[in-house]
């Protein structure tokens, strides 16, 4: 019934804002696979791609090792002008009667006086918006894939505290038909984050959304990884019969974790800086701490109370990290003013809250409170319903902060879905933004993106149209969509 | 005096919140009465907390509150027709949970969930701020979940606050598991052999008192509660999604002469001239195009638009499966109603989906959802378009009274506006 359905699908770990799947009778003994990973550096380390006298990436624990390199090659494109369209570049002022050029995989030139190439396609956009693609920077998508079940069940080990060992790029199913179906929604790339019963979940996966067959021709090049921390309620309870069962609990586990990922960072790179006798024994979770204490893994930390989330921020501190974004944050707006001065994002829904008790104080005004505060505010979907209207729910917000007396413009306010999470994304240079150099990704919008009744027409990832409201029978659909989904459903 | 002259007159169980002798006049707005087409420069009369004139040409009485609405919205309060409000304050708090009856063997019919009411819940407010004005409130679970209220979001006693109960009885085609079944065909003849059963006991009941029938299926208080729905007189509200499952439900209504709303219905669009050739409404949602289940394969955002047009009855809720959208997010249904326009259905008929048809699904649309002569005054005045996210509602009337007062979310926001908070205000 509707009225169960949240409880039975965190119960199934499909959710996870909500509730992450409980523990499936964990056993205690089931640690960190230590002791396997580190046969396999011995083994990589003298086997690795690179034999020239050093060891191989990927065998060490070093900034960019990267076994599993992205595959991604930009779709096929055509040179595209849109013009006479109202353009929100969240670079800057909106412009009207505006036109965007684009061409071999970037944006060359916006602004009124764009003239067309003569081998342009040409697109009107009279009446129409044209934004920056969507950043969705919490998403689920392939690691809890639809039709959901327990054989698409992938996004929460919850078989230990701290699973930093895991990647979610491990768990993504390149045909979860949600995939085609965020990007009808304007959505470009998105952050593929593992669930959050565990204190530390494992690594996220930055993604265009684009079709492919694997997920390393999904990940976005050259993206940094992102951690998946949590706070609070989740890890407590999934972990209640065996530790940690509190939050004090919760804030000792990262400790220990840290003060190991330190230890086994500085055996490392002094390793590195001397390569005396046989290098240290790698483990995959220390791994990706370590990179966090060297700045090349983004936190990126589930949280709902500001009391925890100032807690975390010390410690950060204490280790010498940046949390990059508390998610889900439905109290940033009680320390909006830490948050700026600790350079910590906040991604946050427009109107959840009251599902349980860390929730209970989630207002509308969040995001426009935190934006007004100076922090980095931004939207997050952590739903693929959601995920499909992020221009809906930052409307939602954007008029929820004017009624609250905050003077919020829609220039603002479109930040909040591109170049605000690709800041948190640390690919603020390459996405987010309608400027010359950056990456074509954008999207055509049947009229103002903060209308109710407007839809995503056209959507460019890298410069080339992956998807063409007018065009159904062009778009993409998945592997899965096949035979079970009616064309019409799509 | 009034008040108890409402209390003799109510036939139902139930009584209305105080009444005011206010008499007010909303006037200059365009007036969506849904009953009939709209009126520009409509008048909306209202007095003792019933509507008594709406028109283009109604005289307002000397003394009479004037409320002037020029350039904007006049329609009736919003009906949520599938909600768990005022049954689960924290979804994750299973102290606060009052909507899923343990039953016996998957059947609850004689649970009135709304005994359980909370009518103190601060979820109210915010969904009334936002122009609900009602909700059908449900139970879930089981195979049959209990009996529906229809409820007014007014502040008062739980009493005061349930309209009518109850309007519905909740059951469901859609997942054996839950109903103790290991099949859908299980499932299905298990629903018939209830209302088997309870045929039987209704023709035997004086063999049953006297313990001279066979065991039935139910306990007698179970029993005892679907009596109105195989009379026909209650509607069973199936929840069902796969095209399957709602043709069994449709099968089941014609086999048994049975009264029944779908809900969910997410592939509905695939049955919707049997659903209109057998007028049996239909309560979804307009947020949802993915296959999130094997009985969702087909779930499209067009469903409710290709269902109004076949001529199915059809009311608008939450579907985009989060599951917030039953609590702290009741509010949102006008934007689900904008984007059930945004896919194909027409403007009218989704306001109607929001206001007066789950008001006649559920048999009080002598009542509410709907701006007519002798109605409840449950009356909204909309900035603009009511399914607009730069809308909001100015004012929103109950029982004639405007119930627009501050959440606990606006508690909130108000208090860390500025940082720091001071902690005695506001």
């Amino acid at each position: 019934m509707r009225t169960t359905s949240l409880f039975l699908l965190c119960a199934a770990g499909v959710a996870c804002a909500h509730n992450p799947a409980p523990t499936p009778a964990a056993s205690p003994s089931s640690s960190a696979p230590s002791s396997s990973a580190t046969a396999g550096a011995t083994a990589s380390a003298t086997s690795g791609r690179d034999s020239v006298g050093k060891p191989g990436i990927g065998a060490l624990s070093l900034p960019n090792a990267n076994p599993f390199p992205s595959t991604y090659v930009p779709f096929p494109s055509h040179t595209t002008l849109i013009r006479n369209a109202t353009i929100m570049t969240a670079a800057g002022p909106t412009m009207q009667n505006a036109s965007i050029l684009l061409r071999d995989g970037k944006i060359v030139a916006v602004g009124t006086s764009v003239t067309a190439p003569a081998d342009a396609v040409v697109i009107d956009g009279t009446g129409k918006y044209v934004t920056p693609g969507i950043i969705d920077i919490h998403s689920h998508l392939g690691v809890y894939a639809a039709p959901g079940g327990g054989g698409l069940n992938d996004g929460n080990e919850a078989t230990n505290p701290n699973t930093s060992y895991v990647w979610a790029e491990h768990s993504v199913w390149p045909q979860d038909p949600q995939f085609p179906r965020i990007l009808a929604g304007g959505v470009t790339t998105v952050q593929i984050l593992p669930g959050s019963a565990n204190l530390f979940g494992g690594r996220s996966a930055i993604l265009k959304v684009v079709p492919s067959r694997t997920v390393q021709g999904m990940k976005f090049p050259g993206a940094k990884y992102g951690v998946k921390m949590a706070c609070g309620e989740n890890p407590k309870r999934v972990y209640a019969s065996r530790g940690p069962s509190t939050r004090m609990g919760n804030v000792a586990g990262y400790r220990t974790a840290y003060i190991q990922a330190a230890e086994y960072r500085r055996k490392w790179d002094e390793w590195n800086a001397n390569h005396k006798g046989p290098p240290p024994a790698r483990d995959l979770g220390q791994e990706t701490l370590a990179e966090v204490l060297r700045g090349d893994i983004l936190p990126q930390m589930h949280c709902y109370r500001a009391d925890e989330m100032a807690q975390m921020l010390d410690v950060a501190k204490e280790f010498g990290f940046k949390i990059r974004a508390f998610h889900h944050a439905v109290e940033a707006y009680k320390i909006a003013d830490l948050l700026r001065e600790n350079g910590t994002g906040a991604a946050m829904w427009a109107d959840w809250g009251g599902f349980k008790e860390e929730a209970m104080d989630g207002i509308r005004a969040n995001i426009a409170l935190v934006d007004a505060a100076g922090a980095k505010a931004m939207i997050h979907s952590d739903d693929p319903s959601g995920s499909q209207r992020l221009n809906q729910e930052v409307a939602k917000a954007m008029y929820a902060g004017r009624a609250a007396g905050i003077d919020v413009t829609e220039d603002e306010a479109v930040k909040w879905m591109t170049i605000n999470p690709a800041w948190a994304l640390e690919l603020d240079d390459k996405i987010g933004s309608l400027e010359p150099g950056k990456d074509a990704d954008v999207v055509l919008w049947s009229g103002d993106p903060f209308s109710v009744y407007t839809k995503a027409e056209k959507v460019w990832i890298d410069g080339a149209m992956l998807f063409n409201r007018d065009d159904p029978a062009q778009n993409w659909r998945t592997d899965f969509d096949l035979g079970y989904v009616k064309g019409e459903s799509r | 005096m009034k008040k108890q002259l409402l209390f003799a007159a109510c036939v139902t169980f139930v009584t209305v919140a105080a009444a005011h002798a206010q008499t007010v006049a909303i006037t200059g707005g365009t007036v969506y009465p849904v009953s009939g087409p709209a009126i520009q420069n409509g008048t909306v009369l209202m007095r003792d907390g019933k509507i008594v004139a709406v028109g283009a040409d109604v005289a307002v009485p000397a003394g009479a509150q004037r409320i002037d609405a020029t350039g904007k919205i006049v329609t009736p309060g919003f009906i949520d027709a599938s909600t768990t409000l005022g049954l689960v304050e924290i979804g994750g708090e299973p102290s606060t949970r009052d909507a899923n009856a343990k039953g016996t063997d998957a059947i609850a019919a004689s649970f009135r969930s709304w005994d359980g009411l909370n009518s103190e819940s601060v979820n109210w407010a915010p969904a009334r701020n936002e122009g609900v004005t009602s909700a059908v409130v449900l139970p879930g679970g089981g195979l049959v979940s209990g009996g529906a209220a229809m409820v007014d979001l007014a502040d008062g006693t739980a009493a005061q606050m349930i309209r009518r109960a109850p309007v519905a009885m909740i059951a469901q085609i859609d997942n054996p598991r839950s109903a103790q079944t290991g099949a859908r065909g299980e499932l299905i003849g298990k629903l018939r052999n209830l209302i088997e059963d309870v045929k039987f006991y209704q023709a035997h009941r004086a063999d049953y008192d006297r313990s001279a029938t066979r065991s039935l299926t139910a306990p007698r208080v179970d029993l005892e509660a679907m009596i109105p729905v195989v009379e026909g007189k209650l509607p069973l509200a199936i929840e069902a999604e796969r095209v399957d499952d709602i043709q069994a439900a449709l099968r089941l209504a014609k086999e048994f002469n049975l009264k029944i709303i779908i809900m969910g219905g997410a592939e509905a669009w695939l049955a919707a001239t049997d659903l209109a050739a057998a007028h049996v409404p239909v309560v979804a949602g307009a947020m949802n195009n993915i296959p999130t289940s094997f009985e969702t394969l087909n779930q499209r955002q067009e469903n409710l638009g290709i269902l109004s047009k076949a001529g199915v009855t059809t009311a608008i809720v939450g579907n985009n499966g989060d599951g917030d959208e039953e609590l702290f997010n009741v509010r949102n249904i006008k934007y689900e109603a904008g984007n059930a326009v945004a896919y194909g259905m027409t403007h009218d008929a989704a306001l109607r989906a929001v206001t007066l048809a789950p008001a006649e699904m559920f048999g009080v649309a002598d009542h509410v959802g709907s701006l007519q002569p002798g109605r409840d005054a449950n009356v909204v005045i909309w900035s603009g378009d009511p399914f607009e996210f730069s809308t909001h509602a100015e004012h929103v009337y109950i029982h004639g009274r405007d119930v627009i007062a501050p959440s606990r979310q606006d508690m909130l926001t108000q208090r860390y506006k500025t940082l720091p908070p001071k902690y005695s205000q506001p």
